[in-house]
């Protein structure tokens, strides 16, 4: 029997909003249905890597895929057919243990965010996407099958052709639709870790829009953006493509991660300032207008995995992210308008990406990936500021048609959510009965 | 009969025990055999799955009460039948109990002691003859740092574990000479679904963590290891306080 733990505050990765629940792990998949079912109503979390409050649930139960500590849990891999690249696990495996599992196989994730701390669950949950979107489209594509557990004790095994509603209700539906208990990925192969690297400088919009139209074939691309720049360095950053390595080189597996944040760094750390020096750095490491290299899939893929609790930078508060897509038809005056108000508002976000969307449809109802460019930001939280700027952004969002990802999500409002997603009513009806989030209470008050 | 043969054979007993899990991934990825026993078929399937997908050549899983000792021995000739020659055994299940309950009931302490030693016991010697008889093999046994001396706060636990020590040492002397390994494994806090309940701190490691301790000792032939290794010094920190002082601190 799953054992009941009072959270000592469970945290999303952003570490806002914080939010008191009970969190019951779930070791096997045969421990959901909880028995007794708890008094209060519930939500599937696995890594908590999403950054809002998506993953959260203010009062309520968290069923956790992982085990205490991480390790462990609903972790196990239940089959794989070298033939197909079809890999089966349970939901809270993480792409980085499927990539142990996978990589000295000779295969690899068919879609990579940018860390691999997340689980197969909140991977399907959130549709999640990667710099190969523009080809392979999001995470839900590559997921044949799964299967999920109703709080009544229903299993549905959904795939495109069987319980095809669920199917798309739950790939996308935040965790809210049941708990998915395991699922199919399909791996595509390689022969090397080592992934072929372009990367590009760039200097305004337009530049960045060519490069992604010229890189269009390019099978990973993403550009980091400096957001604090203004005048003639404004919206200067650095493209960078990708392609895996087709000469076969040894297939190891991945080290695991040592260095560790092992404290939250004081609040005025990260300024305009300090961010701003770190950009220049950043910008200009790359002497040369292209530089061109073979570097390994790890830094490639998750620079910031490298640092473990690398959260804590934004210290204790913790951080608001933001990202929107913005369709083509409204996308360049929009993010130029995005892009002045943020480097006008003298507040620094230190990871900032800007990527294409390819136009492959996304097989969630609820999946935020569209055709279009998409902007990912963070900005600690420092007084009211930071909130008032992302208020102003969602508002922007709003106006140039596009929507913001509820997996790094904090702020937006009812009002903004139900624009974005007209759609929310018909997912509503999918949701289970006993399944509730923070994130869904906040946007459909 | 070489000294470091890397286990290919396994009987686990306890199977879907956290710590025993993890240890059977890593000896399923070296391509091991395994048979598994522990009480819940269902969990047994899903450690079969994942075991054999991580590279296992065969695996047989066998649902059992193994407090149950009477049917110890059929189940362990059965075992050996099925694996040829079984190269590890690994003891792996036992009950954390519940200290305040066992200190108002006998009958909640005897469950305790039945499960973690007498059971135990049950096994090994068993187990102690068959290894004895092949002349090889490893003998591997999750035991606790709890058994070192007894604390206030878990002493029914802790005598459990105190009292399988011994009898390992016992056994060790008697069948080291034949060529059989008996490993004593000592963990202190892991984060498993045993101690969920129990307040996280710095000193809990990861089940994956002890596993590759636990497959380094059987690799060395180690008699005794305690894991992470920084328990060996905290235990003999305890073990040194003077009782007239130790029986005041409240640990």
């Amino acid at each position: 029997m799953p054992q009941k733990s009072a959270g000592p505050g469970f945290e999303s990765w952003g570490r806002y909003p914080k939010l008191d629940a009970s969190v019951v792990p779930l070791n096997w998949t045969s421990d959901f249905p909880l028995r007794p079912p708890p008094a209060t109503r519930m939500l599937p979390v696995g890594a908590g890597r999403s950054y809002g409050d998506v993953c959260l649930l203010g009062h309520g139960t968290l069923l956790r895929t992982r085990g205490p500590g991480l390790s462990g849990g609903m972790d196990r891999l239940l089959d794989f057919d070298p033939a197909t690249g079809i890999l089966c696990c349970e939901a809270g495996a993480t792409l980085g243990e499927i990539l142990d599992f996978a990589v000295p196989r000779g295969f690899f994730l068919p879609v990579s965010p940018g860390t691999k701390y997340v689980t197969v669950g909140g991977a399907i949950a959130n549709d999640i996407h990667g710099k190969n979107h523009h080809v392979a489209g999001t995470f839900g594509r590559h997921v044949p099958r799964f299967e999920l557990l109703r709080s009544d004790g229903t299993q549905l095994i959904c795939s495109p052709a069987q319980n095809a509603n669920w199917y798309a209700a739950t790939i996308g539906g935040m965790g809210l639709t049941g708990l998915i208990a395991w699922a199919e990925v399909k791996l595509r192969p390689i022969v090397s870790r080592r992934i072929r690297y372009t990367g590009i400088k760039f200097s305004g919009v337009e530049e960045f829009i060519a490069l992604s139209e010229a890189h269009a074939k390019s099978e990973y691309t993403v550009s980091w953006i400096d957001c604090l720049a203004t005048g003639h360095n404004f919206a200067r950053g650095i493209f960078m493509a990708g392609e895996h390595d087709t000469v076969a080189a040894p297939l190891k597996r991945s080290k695991p991660a040592r260095l560790s944040l092992p404290f939250n760094f004081p609040e005025f750390v990260l300024n305009r300032w300090s961010v701003g020096v770190f950009n220049a750095l950043y910008y200009n490491k790359q002497h040369t207008k292209t530089k061109n290299a073979i570097v390994d899939y790890e830094p490639f893929f998750y620079p910031l995995d490298k640092l473990q609790h690398w959260n804590r930078m934004y210290g204790r508060d913790g951080f608001l992210q933001f990202q929107c897509v913005l369709p083509w038809e409204a996308g360049q005056p929009g993010l130029l308008e995005i892009l002045k108000t943020i480097s006008s508002s003298r507040l620094a976000s230190f990871l900032a990406v800007l990527k294409v969307f390819g136009d492959a449809p996304s097989p969630g109802m609820m999946s935020f990936p569209k055709p279009g460019i998409t902007l990912a930001l963070d900005f600690p939280i420092r007084r009211e500021i930071a909130f008032d700027l992302l208020e102003r952004l969602a508002a922007i969002t709003l106006e140039h048609k596009g929507r913001m990802y509820p997996a790094k999500d904090a702020t937006m409002t009812a009002g903004q959510f139900q624009a974005f997603y007209p759609q929310w009513k018909k997912f509503a009806a999918y949701i289970d009965p006993a399944f509730d989030s923070a994130f869904w209470q906040r946007v459909t008050v | 009969m070489p000294a470091r043969r890397f286990p290919t054979t396994v009987l686990a007993l306890g199977a879907t025990s956290a710590i025993c899990e993890a240890t059977l991934r890593v000896l399923a990825e070296r391509g091991a055999r395994f048979y598994l026993v522990a009480r819940n078929q269902e969990k047994l399937n899903a450690v079969a799955a994942d075991l054999r997908t991580r590279g296992a050549s065969g695996v047989v899983t066998h649902a059992m009460d193994l407090d149950d000792t009477a049917a110890h021995p059929a189940m362990l000739a059965t075992a050996a039948q099925s694996l040829g020659t079984i190269d590890l055994a690994l003891l792996a299940y036992g009950v954390l109990g519940n200290q305040a309950e066992a200190e108002a009931s006998y009958a909640a302490a005897e469950e305790v002691l039945h499960t973690n030693f007498l059971s135990a016991v049950s096994l090994i010697t068993w187990l102690a003859n068959y290894f004895e008889s092949m002349g090889q093999g490893t003998l591997a046994v999750i035991s606790s740092v709890a058994g070192d001396r007894g604390r206030k706060s878990n002493y029914v636990y802790g005598a459990s574990k105190g009292a399988l020590n011994i009898f390992l040492d016992g056994v060790r002397n008697r069948i080291d000479r034949a060529g059989v390994q008996v490993l004593t494994i000592k963990p202190g806090f892991v984060a498993t679904p045993m101690t969920a309940h129990l307040a996280q701190g710095p000193l809990f490691a990861q089940p994956s963590q002890v596993a590759r301790g636990i497959v380094k000792a059987i690799e060395k032939r180690r008699d005794i290891v305690y894991l992470p290794a920084f328990w060996a010094i905290i235990m003999m920190i305890l073990r040194l306080i003077p009782r007239r002082i130790f029986k005041k601190l409240s640990v």
